[in-house]
């Protein structure tokens, strides 16, 4: 193959025709330009929806569930074996929420090297004393500083400062609908009632604001050391194990191991928040099919021109094949056009999708549920350029495959005899 | 003796369309090198047909077509392909060129599909071909801007880029007025004496047939006379 001339010969034809030429090379640039805008803002709105659940989610969570025993005695035992044990009103046994020996699980999740770190905590049930009226609510005891390292809870304080948490004695951080019921500010001190009828004052060092009421009306934190002053226990008292996976997708094999291994409850972030998966699998379907059903559209337009343009140019193709160009050389002068006509829109579909989704990167959105954003989110990537451009590449070939080989099949007898 | 360069052994072809119509009844001849032939008869009688086989481009006859001592059954669309390339110059009654191309860049087509010359050479021949046809002025100007007699000199002029070993025209001067018709003919006189090109030319025009080295008559599909 002569890819020098072939070449030559479809630019030649392809600037004779050029008008009808950029109109189709518009069509595959409004795809790509669709594609990559729609795929950058909608991974980018994924990753914003997915860090909300996922900064503040531990991958694997250990904890100890108040439920009944799995074992019932009877179950247990050798003489009752090969019977049916029906037991009725099982209740659950009282059974601590500590973790027993925290602090040697903790040591050894940090060997584990598929684990990234490992986060304390306490939850503690709690009533905020608001004058006469007692509203309810959790504190939770967290290691101020891998709680910022892992959960990036930093961003989530819109007011005050995380670290005073730390430096601060019995301090708090109470969510945002908290704090506006309670009537609180930065300064002020709160008095709180455990369950078991413990009082202490906090002092308000931060507010937080989640973005999910649920959280931000109900939950609070306090360092470790606080809350377990709070609830009158040892040094040693921690409710929960937070563990975050260096691969997220470990997590459901590795909750049970844990469970095993530690004796715990032990749950993984997918059997927690099933529904996390599926809103970004369905953007992410809306992106591709809309992308697409645009570049088919686009596609056809490539391929009504070739029809047009080889119906024009059967007396050229005769020449050329009567002069010494194979069917398979016509072939690819066809293909060729197809592909410079793929490949200029592909590139300036890049370009403007690069710029259509930087100007929505620019446009301010601000909602009180998502406060650390400040514009639309978009998802800048590479790898989605390289598909756009290998979306136009396939596109164009096929549109002009067809035709290609219909100018190939060309007869040139039938054309020169014809006039 | 001079080498056979084009030869036919019975050569039958068919129209189906829309009845079964034999057209060529079992053509044999053979041509030498050097050699200026002509080929005369009725409308109709089957020499464009004729010529399109000798061409290799209509490839659906009974019988053996020889080209410089190969025969081009079974050949490939490729194959055939290099060998109008390389071997065959055609003429054809309607000047098909390139419109969308310069005169020069018409010329220089089928020599650079060739690639035996690189494409400067190939440049440099095909001035000198548009010089020797007194059409080199015309080298940059659009294939469609130039009229119908300089049109088939250009065509002369890319048929002879490749020094093919024969030149066929089917009617070349058909659609030319007679003062453009003696250029051509001239042209054709000229390339068999002064360069002992071989040439296959079907025409109409007896008094060109007759200074030609020999004539073949056909009549309803044959030879009846070479
Ligand atoms: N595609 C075709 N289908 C059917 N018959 C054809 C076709 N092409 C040519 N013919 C017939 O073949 C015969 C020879 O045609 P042709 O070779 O063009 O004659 P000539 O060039 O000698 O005038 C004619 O009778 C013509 O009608
Ligand atoms: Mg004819």
């Amino acid at each position: 193959m002569q890819w020098h001339l072939i070449f030559n010969i479809s630019k030649t034809l392809l600037l004779a025709r050029l008008r009808q030429s950029v109109i189709a090379a518009v069509g595959v640039t409004f795809g790509i330009t669709m594609f990559i805008t729609l795929v950058s803002f909608m991974t980018g709105l994924n990753k914003l929806l997915d860090g909300l659940i996922l900064n503040r989610t531990p991958h694997i969570r250990l904890y100890n569930e108040i439920k009944p025993s799995e074992n019932q005695p009877v179950n247990l035992s050798l003489d009752y074996a090969d019977h049916i044990n029906m037991i009725r009103s099982v209740k659950p046994k009282e059974r601590p929420l500590e973790i027993y020996n925290s602090q040697a699980i903790m040591r050894s999740l940090k060997e584990d090297d598929r684990v990234l770190g490992v986060a304390p905590k306490i939850t503690a049930q709690v009533f905020f004393n608001v004058g006469a009226i007692d509203l309810n609510g959790i504190i939770n005891g967290i290691d101020v500083l891998v709680e910022d390292q892992l959960f990036y809870f930093g961003d989530y304080v819109t007011k005050g400062n995380l670290r005073d948490l730390q430096t601060v004695n019995n301090s708090i951080i109470l969510g945002k609908g908290a704090a506006e019921k309670m009537l609180v500010d930065i300064g002020d001190v709160i008095q709180v009632t455990t369950a078991r009828g413990e009082r202490l004052s906090l002092k308000v060092v931060g507010i937080f604001q989640l973005g999910i009421a649920d959280v931000d009306n109900v939950q609070s934190y306090a360092s470790i050391q606080t809350t377990q002053k709070l609830l009158g226990e040892s040094n040693n008292y921690i409710t929960d194990i937070h563990i975050k996976l260096k691969n997220l997708d470990l997590a459901p094999a590795m909750a049970p191991e844990y469970k095993k291994l530690y004796g715990t409850d032990a749950i993984d972030l997918q059997t927690f928040n099933a529904q996390f998966e599926t809103g970004t699998s369905i953007r992410n379907i809306i992106t591709y099919a809309v992308s697409i059903t645009l570049l088919i559209v686009a596609g056809f337009g490539i391929y009504n021109i070739l029809n047009m343009m080889i119906y024009e140019k059967m007396d050229s193709i005769a020449i050329l094949k009567a002069t010494g160009f194979s069917g398979k050389d016509v072939k690819w002068i066809f293909i060729s056009i197809s592909l410079i006509i793929g490949i200029s829109g592909g590139t300036f579909g890049l370009i403007f999708g690069y710029i259509f989704s930087s100007i929505i990167n620019q446009i301010p959105f601000e909602t009180a549920a998502l406060p650390t954003v400040k514009t639309f989110p978009i998802n800048f990537n590479v790898f989605y350029y390289l598909i756009g451009i290998v979306f136009a590449l396939i596109t164009t070939y096929v549109a002009g495959f067809f035709p290609a080989k219909k100018a190939s099949q060309v007869d040139p007898v039938e054309i020169i005899r014809g006039k | 003796m001079e080498k056979l360069i084009l030869e036919t052994n019975k050569i039958n072809k068919y129209f189906h369309d829309p009845v079964t119509n034999q057209v060529l009844k079992e053509v044999s001849f053979s041509m030498k090198q050097r050699e200026f032939v002509s080929v005369v008869g009725k409308s109709g009688c089957g020499k464009s047909t004729l010529l399109y086989i000798l061409s290799t481009m209509d490839t659906e006859y009974e019988g053996d077509l020889i080209l410089d001592g190969v025969s081009m059954q079974g050949k490939s669309d490729e194959e055939l392909s290099r060998v109008r390339n390389e071997k065959i110059g055609f003429v054809f009654q309607f000047h098909y060129l390139l419109p969308e191309f310069s005169v020069l860049q018409n010329v220089m087509m089928p020599g650079l599909k060739l690639a035996k010359h690189s494409a400067q050479e190939v440049e440099s021949n095909a001035i000198d071909r548009l010089k020797s046809l007194g059409i080199d002025h015309l080298a940059a100007k659009r294939a469609s801007q130039i009229s119908g007699g300089e049109k088939q000199r250009v065509a002369i002029a890319r048929a002879l880029i490749n020094n093919p070993l024969i030149i066929m025209g089917d009617e070349p001067t058909g659609n030319l007025d007679h003062k453009n018709s003696d250029i051509v003919f001239d042209i054709f006189h000229q390339l068999a004496e002064e360069t002992g090109q071989s040439l296959l030319i079907v025409t109409h025009d007896h008094d060109f047939a007759s200074r030609t080295d020999r004539i073949i008559e056909m009549d309803d599909g044959r030879i009846v006379n070479h």
